[in-house]
């Protein structure tokens, strides 16, 4: 790493735990894996599966949303404050490349989403595998949970940095955030539901829908944790989640796809920006 | 001829139909401060952006130490101080010098030194929310000496600090200079930059209207000297014809001169002493300079 990454990426990373981000992240997701690992572990019993992976399943479901909000949150600002208050002008000034900027806030608001989600689900992980048992199965569920949320935190990092580069201005720059969140984690499973109702024929729902699904990094997150989760509860869009038509490693890839689409759009609009 | 640092030539810039920089000149030696002055709108800040390469100019050329703007050459041997800016509030005074030491490639051992030179040492450790405006303002020059830079560029570094903070902001800026950095700052008044800057260039409407030292600049503006007679109740009458001059009301009369006659036309006001009940005299000040300079532009708007 040069050292001029190196230096954004410590001054990010210092910031994201200075305004409390890394602590408060910690503290909601902590809570939240905590008290849906304790009440599945009553409805544990009846189902015949340990708490560690019915917990990975629901956590799965609930992450989806807190995930993207939280990385969203942590990074919309990151660019577009900087440009308002005429600091980014101080930093673009000396011989530092831009996409060097990128990367290193990148690096640094992924880390922290990252550190955060560690320390919330590995605390609770262990609280819960060590109150109500746990066997190999349990521990694998929440090992691919704490990755791929960690991936996650990383694309919508990368979606925030690049509508904060593209906004400009922090107002429009939360306003693009929520309505990304919106479209993405909410308004997308909706319309594709919808249409698969409307849809008569079974070509659309067994062919197209699934890959319609997938597509959307969000989902991707959710289908491939609960793909590998054979007892998993299901329930609306998630009950594809048993009869994929592809392995849930393609969602995987959907992924890093994504993060590689983010990286490489907000690098190109970080080039753009006129301070 | 030394060769300078910054080279500007025949610069011009627009936002859609508004010329914001119209044929601008203008070059910067090492070890010369530069005041460039100019009204608000007049395209200062725009032309410092054109120099940092975040603008490009519609025609003309810059050339910061013979590169283009915004190549790593040029941003390696400038630094900037922005009109407006605000460092992290969570972040101690030390921690920003140490970024922007770090983006500069610049040794951080340099970073005591240039905090007791803006006299900083104390704040250091101190978050920067904690900080005054002035504090701030120190703050980001320090930030603009990280590297030894061989052109400081500042925009309006010194609005909003007290005149005492203000003339040790002009100290240290001198060191700079005295150590062979060239300085270009911008300014809003004549009165300001007097006695800290080697030249003065003086923009209106994104046109450079005049430049050189302060002296020169006075010369060229050739203002006239107005003399203020007050007369004894019924003698202006007489006083007018005798000198010429213009009435203000019943006793009191205006007399242009050029600088050189001021002192003939006081003699002839001593043959008039009985009659005579105060003499004002108003040389041109700063301020008018300026304003001719500036002036100039209503009549080709
Ligand atoms: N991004 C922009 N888009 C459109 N017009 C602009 C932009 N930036 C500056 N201008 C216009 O260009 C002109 C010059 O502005 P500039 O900021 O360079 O003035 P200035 O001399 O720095 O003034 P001040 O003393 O108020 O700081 C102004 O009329 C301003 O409205
Ligand atoms: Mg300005």
């Amino acid at each position: 790493m040069n050292t001029r990454i190196g230096t954004i990426f410590a001054q990010e990373f210092r910031l994201a735990r200075r305004n409390l981000w890394v602590g408060l992240a910690t503290g909601i997701l902590g809570l939240f894996a905590v008290v849906l690992g304790v009440f599945g572990a009553g409805q544990g019993a009846a189902l015949d599966a340990d708490a560690l992976t019915l917990t990975a399943a629901s956590l799965a479901t609930l992450s989806v949303y807190l995930i993207p909000l939280i990385a969203l949150l942590m990074s919309y600002d990151s660019f577009a404050g900087e440009i308002e208050r005429g600091a980014l002008a101080l930093t673009l000034a000396s011989p530092v490349r831009r996409w060097e900027i990128f990367v290193g806030k990148f690096a640094a608001q992924s880390l922290a989403v990252g550190v955060a989600i560690l320390l919330a689900f590995g605390a609770a992980g262990a609280f819960l595998a060590l109150s109500f048992g746990t066997g190999s199965e349990g521990i694998a569920a929440w090992m691919r949970l704490m990755a791929t949320a960690f991936v996650l935190g990383s694309v919508f990092v990368g979606f925030g940095l690049m509508l904060s580069a593209m906004a400009g201005r922090t107002a429009t720059a939360a306003a693009s955030a929520v309505g990304l969140w919106l479209v993405l984690v909410v308004i997308y499973d909706l319309a594709l539901l919808g249409s698969v109702m409307a849809a008569s024929d079974g070509i659309f729902a067994s062919q197209v829908f699934p890959w319609l699904v997938v597509a959307n990094p969000a989902d991707a997150f959710r289908l491939f944790n609960l793909a590998l989760i054979e007892t998993a509860p299901v329930a609306g869009i998630d009950g594809l989640a048993s009869t994929l038509p592809f392995p849930p490693t393609v969602a995987l890839a959907v992924l890093g796809l994504w993060l590689s689409a983010v990286l490489a759009l907000g690098i190109r609009r970080t080039k753009r920006i006129v301070p | 001829m030394t060769q300078s640092i910054l080279d500007i030539r025949n610069v011009s810039l627009s936002f859609g139909p508004l010329k914001a920089l119209d044929g601008v000149t203008l070059a910067v030696s090492p070890g010369e401060r530069l005041a460039l002055l100019g009204h608000n709108g007049a395209g200062k800040s725009t032309l410092f952006k054109a120099i940092l390469g975040f603008l490009a100019p519609g025609e003309g050329t810059i050339t910061v130490a013979g590169h283009r703007p915004g190549s790593d050459a040029a941003r390696i041997a400038m630094s900037y101080l922005p009109e407006v800016v605000s460092f992290p509030q969570s972040l101690t005074g030390r921690e920003v010098l140490a970024y922007f030491s770090g983006l500069r490639g610049a040794s951080r051992s340099e970073i005591n030194g240039l905090l007791d030179r803006v006299g900083l040492a104390d704040a250091a450790e101190r978050r920067v929310r904690t900080y005054s405006k002035g504090m701030r303002q120190r703050l980001g020059l320090a930030q603009a000496l990280i590297g030894a830079p061989r052109l400081l560029l500042l925009d309006e570094p010194t609005s909003g600090l007290d005149p005492v903070s203000r003339h040790d902001f002009y100290t240290v800026i001198a060191e700079a200079a005295a150590r062979g950095c060239a300085v270009l700052l911008s300014s809003h008044g004549l009165e300001e930059v007097q006695g800290q800057t080697d030249r003065v260039a003086i923009l209106s409407r994104g046109r450079l209207r005049a430049s050189g030292t302060l002296a020169e600049l006075a010369a060229a503006a050739a203002l006239r000297t107005t003399i203020r007679v007050t007369a004894k109740q019924g003698h202006a009458d007489r006083l007018q014809a005798d000198l010429g001059g213009r009435r203000v009301n019943g006793c009191r009369l205006d007399i242009d001169c050029a600088p050189d006659a001021k002192l003939g036309l006081l003699l002839q006001l001593g043959h008039h002493r009985d009659v005579l009940h105060e003499i004002d005299v108003f040389a041109p000040g700063l301020n008018d300079i300026y304003r001719h300079f500036s002036d100039h532009e209503g009549d080709q708007a």
